[in-house]
């Protein structure tokens, strides 16, 4: 079995995320790092093979990104993949979901992919979104914010939360699957995997070479266009306590508890 | 222009949220000149002649039945997008929930069209829709128009209001439907399952919920002790209800229940959008926790920055003595 995991690099988390009002995108400059929500599907994907009810034989990153994104697949391979693709090409920037489904679902189809993992969302754009959208260009089976994967007889059963509880849903291989963070706690990568990272093959690929149509994606491709930016609605700040004395933290938060009559 | 909608139902309900987006796609579609369309899909005996049409009363004027499986998102992308084709529907809403962004991102690759997720409001401006969507955790807005046809457009949970437009019964079309390979599949083999002790926390007038921050399942006894004191009952996240720490039925936001008590007092809960779109209605919202930075504290009357390890029992004990008082 192969493996895909789709990453994506990102502003890192201690980085204060922008718009770019001129451009009307994301700043994204700054310092970056590998999406953490695609570390548990890199880490599902582990589980996977190390639970030996399946022979997974490779385990390959892709990502679709500028040039500085080859960090974020030196990430995914110090936690566990075995090579990494690369999709980058200006051609591609400006791309909406719509675009960057499509692009990646090209990417895709050149390694054939036994099943298809990626994380529930951007910690930067948090569309939810993507998974599904590749899965209808690959026509595979797809579920988003799974919890729970058990591999048995070249199928999964998962487990995941929808609109009225848990959900048991059995899928046929090849197939795409969005994890929630819920479903592992990602494991860190060992100096030695990091330093060895460098090493594992990765390939490079333009549009073309992936046999994108080019009128399809970037800001011409796009089905939906960001007409204006605008500050969120205002609202008062509250009233904050840092909690030094607890007593005195205390007695604040009961006389303020009981001037709203709330301790009645 | 007429607008279609996915109208989420279980065992012979119509879902709140699916409801909201038959209001909100049937005020638009007057705007633009067209009408309100609904598909339902399911293989039950539940999916009757006088339900289907029952979303009239919300602004639907025809509603499409097709028998397919339920729950599950892709044969309503066959469903939706055969109706789409054969009937000229402009834009598709959603509202908030799983199986809507499923069905709206399936839409997206099947028809080639424009997306905006975790749309608040929509709007018409010369004579097409645009979605305005919070990006960034909540600390920007932006608009969203759409080129090309048709446009999709998926609510964040609770979004869209739930509206009786005082309209009669809708017409119920059947339509039959050839599901593509891909939408069989995936099978349902169970659905719907409640995890832990059944608890309600929709009628509480105080709640204390608890998250991660609470470090495990044993944290929660602070959270039911102060609940006691107070005289409310004990919420959770999903992220400590995935993590088998507390019953789902005390979940909170998205695909959990949406609250508004008197009293939201929230520990060790960093308040992630899907926690704050079912809580953020609560009259008086209080969160303790131990990083200055959570998102929490952007929408908390009181905020205390501490470890709640040591403040929840003392607190505990002056809610208390107070009472006595």
């Amino acid at each position: 079995m192969k493996i895909c995991v789709l990453v994506k690099e990102v502003p890192d988390a201690a980085v204060e995320k922008r718009m770019d009002e001129g451009a009307k995108r994301l700043d994204r400059s700054g310092e970056k790092n590998l999406n953490p929500f695609d570390t548990h599907a890199i880490e599902a994907a582990m589980q996977i093979r190390e639970g030996g009810a399946v022979d997974v034989d490779e385990i390959v990153a892709v990502t679709m990104g500028p040039e500085s994104a080859f960090r974020a697949l030196h990430k995914a391979v110090s936690l566990g993949a075995d090579r990494s693709v690369h999709l980058t090409d200006e051609a591609l920037a400006g791309s909406d979901v719509c675009a960057t489904g499509y692009a990646l679902a090209k990417a895709l189809e050149g390694e054939s992919p036994d099943l298809v993992l990626l994380g529930q969302q951007s910690d930067d754009g948090e569309c939810y979104t993507i998974g599904a959208v590749v899965a209808d260009h690959l026509k595979m089976p797809s579920l988003t914010q799974v919890i729970k994967i058990d591999v048995n007889a070249g199928k999964l059963r998962c487990e995941r939360q929808a609109e009225y509880g848990y959900d048991t849903v059995e899928v046929e291989l090849p197939a795409v699957i969005s994890v929630g963070d819920a479903i592992n706690e990602p494991r860190y990568p060992s100096l030695k995997a990091i330093m060895g990272a460098r090493k594992k093959p990765l390939d490079t690929k333009s549009a073309s070479d992936a046999g994108i149509e080019p009128d399809r994606v970037g800001e011409h491709g796009s089905r939906t266009e960001v007409l204006a930016i605008s500050p969120p609605p205002e609202k008062e700040p509250g009233e904050v306590i840092e909690d030094e004395d607890t007593n005195e933290t205390v007695e604040r938060i009961v006389s303020w508890l009981h001037e709203r009559k709330l301790l009645t | 222009m007429s607008i279609l909608v996915y109208a989420l139902h279980y065992q012979g309900d119509f879902n709140k949220n699916s409801l909201g987006a038959v209001s909100e796609a049937a005020k638009l579609a007057k705007e633009l000149g067209g009408e309100c369309g609904a598909v339902v899909v399911g293989e039950g005996d539940d999916l009757s002649d006088d339900l289907c049409a029952s979303l009239g009363r919300y602004g639907a004027s025809k509603v499409y039945r097709a028998r397919a499986p339920e729950g599950l998102a892709q044969p309503v992308v066959d469903v939706m997008e055969k109706v789409i084709q054969e009937n000229g529907f402009r834009y598709a809403l959603f509202g908030g929930g799983l199986l809507g962004f499923e069905i709206g991102a399936g839409l997206t690759a099947r028809l080639n069209a424009g997306v905006t997720m975790e749309v608040t409001a929509v709007k018409v401006q010369d004579g097409k829709l645009v979605a305005e969507r919070p990006i960034l955790q909540d600390s920007a807005v932006v608009d969203v128009g759409y080129s090309g046809e048709p446009g999709i457009v998926i609510g964040r949970l609770n979004a869209f209001d739930a509206r009786e437009s005082g309209d009669g019964a809708a017409e119920v079309i059947d339509v039959d439907v050839e599901l593509q390979g891909h939408s069989t599949k995936a099978v349902m083999v169970e659905r719907g399952e409640q995890r832990g002790a059944d608890v309600n926390i929709e009628d509480a007038e105080i709640l204390v919920a608890g998250g991660r921050g609470l470090g495990n399942a044993e944290g929660f006894e602070l959270c039911e002790s102060l609940a006691e004191a107070l005289g409310g009952a004990v919420a959770a996240t999903r992220a400590v209800v995935d993590a088998g720490w507390y019953p789902y039925a005390a979940q909170i936001g998205q695909t959990g229940k949406t609250v508004a008590p008197k009293l939201y007092l929230a520990a060790g809960i960093s308040g992630a959008i899907q926690h704050k779109v079912g809580m953020q209605s609560s009259e008086n919202i209080v969160a303790i926790n131990k990083d200055p930075n959570a998102p929490i504290f952007e929408f908390s009357d009181l905020g205390v920055v501490g470890d709640l390890n040591k403040i929840i029992p003392k607190l505990t004990e002056a809610v208390k003595a107070k009472k006595v008082d």
